[in-house]
Order: structure tokens, then sequence, then C-alpha cells
């Protein structure tokens, strides 16, 4: 494969508590290719925000990067500047979240909001052509009347309205790079299904890459190329995305796939995951799945299990993967 | 199977005042439209549609925590509507909800026992001592262990919250439990066990559900039937294969197509349905999905189609079929050691 666009190193971020250091990246190596979407899914609190967060360097205190290398090309974002790393969002990498209302200014119109965004990468642009380059944007998410919206404020709009200008203001510098942090978590799944859809033209368009996270295994199926699986600050299972269901191989993912009801199978009981997810201040010895796993052995709990590749491109951090030959012997 | 609950043409409009003082009405938000279904004993009916369409509002209409502007709720034969006093008092005993947010919905400063055990108060059920082993057994009904009633709410995780809500439901030994959203807020793996827990209930108590999610997943899993609702309205009921197998209403089938499989075979197949939802204080004449509907004709501005066979549509009898791929299921690599994990979680 070609030079990826984006290479994490060893990504380890901590939060700093009475307690001393909590990690909630805990060394993170993943690629990101021209073009590509990345889907990154585990459950709350797995660390998916602070890595694309600390890939932004938007990490506030008393969190910090305390290890690895966020290469963009020859640069290392982790090292940079707070203003070269200004001119690295937006330009190179930008990024929509959950919540498109908390993230939009409601005392700003759109149209204001949007040329912000362009005018910070574009200080010499006039106002008229501004106003140009911002109902453009706006068109290229699909905005009904572009024109009006242009003048509104935030809360005239719809939730999927508000995720597209969303989208529309993190493209308008034309990024290499999108990370989208659950960008349709909050709504409807037929504006969801508009969102994504939208998300998969404007890529075919632009060639940009994504990084999508996600807690629904259908967004990933329908959305991404390559997947990462998270628990507890680590990347427990990396592949793409039709080996990631057809040959599913840590047990967290397999726990996963058991409890989401499908609608083309029927099931009396789902598989579910016993327990909880240790807090990051509180993490079990060995193998953090330990205690919810049902293949756990005594070697589970003497050290963390490396990602190791099981097949050329699939990795999995489990000492007994693939489960049915631990299982037999 | 017997009824328990009847609902009839119910709704509730709220009128929209502007002006601080002399406030004169600009508009009337139809939130519940005219509703009518019927829920059966031990049975279990969804609730489903998109956000604002009225799914929490009939809710509370149904436990009368609200009033309506119209219709009638039956329960057990008896309209609860025109119920006060010690008859209202009976009616709420017999019908319970758990709500979507569990840490909103505990007291802080109350302990778990004290939590489980209110609603026994509230209605003079047993003795201090009778409570307490009522709320040992509650706690055990919904997995938790009896040492936990000494502990607050804040110590729990999401998915055990909503174990003390289901617990505190449960304790007055209701008929009729309505699950608002029960596991919207929980994490896959937590969901499962929820969604595991609630089905076990059922079977062991009898109990009957009305289940409002927008998870059509989780609702195909629970739900013996179906309702799907639209601005205000039920725009069609049926049993749930059916209504998976062979939707009929244009926007029945615009949610089955607007969810995403966990399949990456199908990817691309996701078909999104264009525009937004109306504005409940401003309803679309004649159907109400006309506005979206991509087989909309002149009748369907004109005139309000009844619900009729289970569907509310002009053209339900002439769309072509269509409806869920139950083919597909899990990849054999994954049914197998899915299978294996199951094995293993029962052994450990
Ligand atoms: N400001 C902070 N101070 C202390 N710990 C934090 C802070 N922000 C995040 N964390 C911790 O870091 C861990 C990872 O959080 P993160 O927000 O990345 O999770 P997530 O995977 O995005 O979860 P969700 O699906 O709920 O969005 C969590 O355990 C969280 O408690
Ligand atoms: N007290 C009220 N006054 C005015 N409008 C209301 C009131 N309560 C609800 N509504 C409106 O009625 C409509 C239906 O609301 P409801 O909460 O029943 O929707 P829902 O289907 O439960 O949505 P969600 O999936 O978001 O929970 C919404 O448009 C809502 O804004
Ligand atoms: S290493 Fe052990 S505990 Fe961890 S996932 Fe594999 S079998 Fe389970
Ligand atoms: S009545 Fe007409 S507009 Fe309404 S759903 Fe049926 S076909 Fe569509
Ligand atoms: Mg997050
Ligand atoms: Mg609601």
């Amino acid at each position: 494969m070609s030079e990826p666009l984006l290479r994490i190193e060893g990504l380890r971020t901590v939060f700093r508590t009475s307690g001393g250091d909590v990690p909630a990246v805990d060394g993170v190596s993943l690629e990101v290719h021209r073009g590509k979407t990345l889907g990154i899914v585990g459950e709350s609190g797995c660390g998916k925000s602070v890595l694309s967060l600390s890939v932004m360097r938007l990490v506030a205190h008393p969190g910090r990067i305390a290890a690895g290398r966020v290469m963009l090309g020859q640069r290392d974002l982790a090292s940079l500047s707070m203003a070269e790393m200004r001119q690295v969002r937006g330009r190179d990498i930008a990024m929509i979240f959950q919540e498109p209302m908390t993230s939009l200014n409601p005392v700003h119109s759109v149209g204001f909001q949007i040329t912000e965004a362009i005018r910070a990468h574009d200080p010499r642009a006039s106002n008229a052509e501004l106003r140009n380059r911002g109902i453009e944007a706006l068109k290229r998410v699909r905005i009904p009347s572009p024109e009006r919206r242009f003048d509104e404020y935030p809360h005239q709009l719809s939730g999927g309205m508000r995720q597209r200008v969303m989208i529309a203001m993190a493209l308008a510098c034309s990024p290499k790079l999108l990370i989208a942090d659950e960008p349709t978590t909050a709504l409807d799944v037929t504006v969801q299904a508009q969102i994504l859809d939208l998300l998969r033209e404007l890529q075919a368009e632009t060639g940009m890459a994504i990084i999508l996270i996600t807690h629904d295994l259908g967004v990933i199926a329908e959305m991404t190329d390559e997947v990462a699986v998270m628990y507890s600050g680590k990347v427990v299972e990396r592949t793409n995305a039709r080996a990631l269901f057809e040959d599913p191989q840590h047990p967290y993912t397999l726990g996963l796939l058991g409890s989401i009801p499908r609608l083309d199978e029927d099931r009396e009981n789902l598989l579910a995951i016993r327990g909880t997810v240790p807090p990051p201040f509180n993490l079990p010895p060995g193998c953090r799945f330990n205690p919810r796993c049902p293949f756990a052995i005594d070697s589970c709990r003497a050290e963390i299990p490396p990602l190791r590749s099981i097949i050329p491109g699939h990795e999995v951090a489990c000492i007994r993967a693939p489960v049915e030959a631990s299982v037999a012997a | 199977m017997s009824v328990l609950l009847e609902v009839e043409n119910l709704a509730k409009h709220y009128p929209v005042r502007k002006g601080a003082i002399l406030a004169r009405q600009v508009g009337l938000v139809r939130a519940v439209d005219g509703v009518s279904f019927t829920l059966n004993r031990g049975e279990t009916l969804a609730l489903v549609g998109e956000s604002g369409c009225g799914k929490s509002t009939t809710a509370r209409l149904v436990l009368r925590l609200i009033e309506p502007t119209t219709g009638a709720v039956k329960f057990k034969g008896t309209d609860i509507t025109t119920l006060d006093g010690a008859t209202l008092k009976g009616f709420r005993r017999n019908a319970q909800i758990v709500f979507q947010d569990p840490y909103a919905s505990l007291n802080p400063r109350y302990t778990v026992g004290q939590t489980i055990s209110e609603p026994m108060e509230v209605h003079n059920i047993g003795d201090a001592a009778s409570r307490r082993a009522r709320v040992e057994e509650l706690l055990k009904l919904v997995g938790l262990a009896p040492y936990h009633a000494q502990r607050y709410g804040h110590e729990f995780s999401g998915g055990q919250r909503q174990r003390i809500g289901i617990a505190r439901a449960l304790a007055v030994e209701p008929d009729l439990v309505v699950c608002d959203e029960p596991v919207s807020a929980l994490d896959v793996s937590i969901q499962a066990q929820v969604v595991n827990l609630l089905r076990d209930l059922q079977r062991r108590l009898g109990l009957a559900y009305l289940f409002i999610a927008h998870d059509l997943a989780v609702v195909k899993h629970v739900a013996d039937r179906i309702a799907v609702m639209y601005l205000g309205r039920i725009v069609e009921i049926g049993e749930k294969r059916a209504l998976f197998s062979n939707p009929r209403h244009p926007y029945t089938r615009a949610l089955l197509a607007a969810i995403p499989h966990p399949d990456p075979s199908r990817k691309g197949r996701v078909t999104p349905l264009g525009g937004d939802v109306p504005s409940p204080m401003n309803i679309p004449p004649g159907c109400r999905f006309h506005t979206r509907c991509p087989y909309a004709q002149d009748i369907c501005r004109q005139q309000d189609p009844v619900l009729k066979d289970g569907v509310a549509c002009h053209l339900a009898d002439q769309l072509p079929p269509a409806g869920v791929d139950f083919a597909g299921g899990l990849a054999p690599n994954a049914a197998k050691r899915l299978a294996l994990y199951a094995e293993a979680a029962a052994r450990s």
C-alpha cells in the first residue's frame, strides 16, 4: 500500500489526577490512507474522542500527550508549536463533533461562522468573495436555499441541517483528512442516512480521508475501509471492514457483535458482555478485557497482550486468538 | 389473549402563546393527534418513530401524567382519563414507567433501597421489614446484590442504574410497564444485558410493555407488535415479522431502508429519505407524510388517510413489495466464534 496520509505511532495521552497520571489513550498506533475511511469503534470511555482530540492537539489541561508521534507526511504534529498547529487545523485536518449545536455559536449567523473558517486561512479574501464561497460551501453539503440559510441562525435549523453546516465549515478549506467524532449519533436514522450519504459523496468528490468514530457496528459496515476496535485506551483489533465481520478475532469484538440485535436473524437472547468497562484509574492487570472475558486464563492476567498479526493485515491483541484453536487445545 | 389497554383517538394539543400579559394564541402544537391502539396482557407493543413524533407524549397520556385534549385510555375496561382519588391511585400502582435516563430519574439523596421501596410506601404495601425483604428480592431479580441496597445511585454504572429503575418499577407488581427509551443511553454490551433482563422479567411475571425506542433492531428483538408513528399519528401497526418483511406504509419502508446493517456486503444499500420532518405546529394537509413521500399523488395532498387494516396510506395496496431480506445473518466464522463465546460464558 502507498505511504499513509497520517501515521499515529505509540500515542499515549494521559490525564493528571490526584492519584497520578491516568491513561486515556495508551500506546495506540494507526494509519490513515488517502481517500479511505478508517473506522474507530468501542464503548463509551474507551478513548475514541481523546484519540481524535490528540491528533488535533486539542486535549485540554489536565490532559497531555505523554508519548508517541502523529506523523502527517514528514511532520510530527505532536511536536508542533500551537501557532504551527493552527495552520494544520482546517487546512490539513478538520474535525466535526457529535452535537452540532454545542460547536456552533448561537449568536452568530451561519454565514458569519462559515466565512470565519475561510477567512482564517485566506485573510485577503474580500467580503463579496467570502459570501460567495460561503454559499458555495452550503451548496456543497446540499443545503436547500443556501442564500437564505446563509443569513439564518443555528437555532433556526434542524439537527441534520446543523450537522451539514458543521461539515460545510470543516470542508471550507479542503482538508486532506476529516475526523468525524460520532457525527450521526444524535440524529434520527433517516437523517443519519442523509449525512452518511453526504460524507460518502464528498469523499468521492474530494478524495479526502476520513476517520469515523462511532459505537454503531452498522455504521462501521456501511462506511469504512479499515477498522480499529478500541477497549480501555488500547486498540485490540485492527483489520479491514470485511474481515472484522467475517473473521472477527478478539473476544471483545465477538462480544460486541453478539450484543447487537440483527434485523436478519432471530435470537432468543442477546450474547451481551458481562460486567462493565473498568475505569482508567483502576485497570486490571494484564489484558484489560480479562475480568469480562469468558476465555480468560491465568496467563491473560500476567501481561498486556501486544497487537500481533494473525494473518497479514489483521492484528489482534489476544493471546488466545483464534479462540477455536486454543479452546480445542 | 385478553386486552389490558385500549387507547382510542387520543390527542394532546399544546397552545402556543405570544406576549407577556395579554398572551394570545398564535398556534397549536399537535404533539399527539389521534392515536388508537390496543395492548394485550403479557404483550410488548413498540412505538417507533423519529424524534418529536409524539412517542413520549403518548406514554405520558397513557399513564395520565398529563391530561389528554381528547380521547380515551381504557385500562382493564375503565377509562382512566376520568378517574380521581383512590381509583386513580389504584391505576397508578398497576402501571409503572422506566425512563431513558437512569441518572436523572433517581433521587441522589436516596439509597438504592429507599429508591426501590418508595413506591411501596406510597401505596401502603407491607411493613418496613417486609419491604426490606422485597427490596432484596427485587435486587436479585434484576441481577444486583442485596448489599447494593445501602449504596447511592452515583456509585453505579449506567446499566446498573437502569436495573435499579426497573426494580423500582416492579416493586408494586404492575401489569403494565411503559419503557420510554430504556436502553437508548447505554453502551451496546450493557444494552444487551438490560434487553435480556426485560424479556426475562416479562416471561416470569407476565408483564405487558409499551416499549418506546428509535432503534428498530432493538425493537424487532423485544416487540410482539410494532406501531410506527409520524407527526403525532400511527401510520402503520402490525405483528413485527410482517411489518419487517412486508412494510406497507412508505414511511415504514423509508425507516427500514435507512438502517445501516452490520454487514459490509450490503455496503451502500442505505437509502436516505429526503427532506426534514415538518413542524407539529404546521402539519401538512391531507396525508401528513406527503411532503416527503416518493409516491405522493393528488389525493394524498387533499385527503387524510385513515388507519385501516393496520396502515394509513391511500396507495397501500398498490405499492411494489419491499422489505428486509432476512437471509443475511452472521458470517460463518463469526457465528462459530460467537457460539464458542456463548459456551465459554455459560461455563464460567
Ligand atoms: N478532562 C478529563 N479529565 C479526566 N479524564 C478524562 C478527561 N477527558 C476524558 N477523560 C477520560 O478519558 C477516557 C476516554 O474518554 P473519551 O472521551 O475519549 O471516550 P470515548 O471513547 O470518546 O467515549 P464516548 O463514546 O462516551 O464518547 C475516559 O475514561 C474519560 O473519563
Ligand atoms: N409541554 C409541551 N409544550 C409544547 N410542545 C410540546 C410539549 N411537550 C412536547 N411537545 C412537542 O410535542 C412533540 C412531540 O414530543 P414528544 O416528546 O412526545 O416526542 P418523542 O417522539 O418522544 O421524541 P424523542 O424521540 O425526541 O423523545 C414535539 O414536537 C415536542 O416539541
Ligand atoms: S488475552 Fe485473554 S483475557 Fe484478553 S481477550 Fe484474549 S483470552 Fe480474553
Ligand atoms: S397517502 Fe400518499 S403521501 Fe401518504 S404515504 Fe400514502 S402514498 Fe405517500
Ligand atoms: Mg467520545
Ligand atoms: Mg421521547
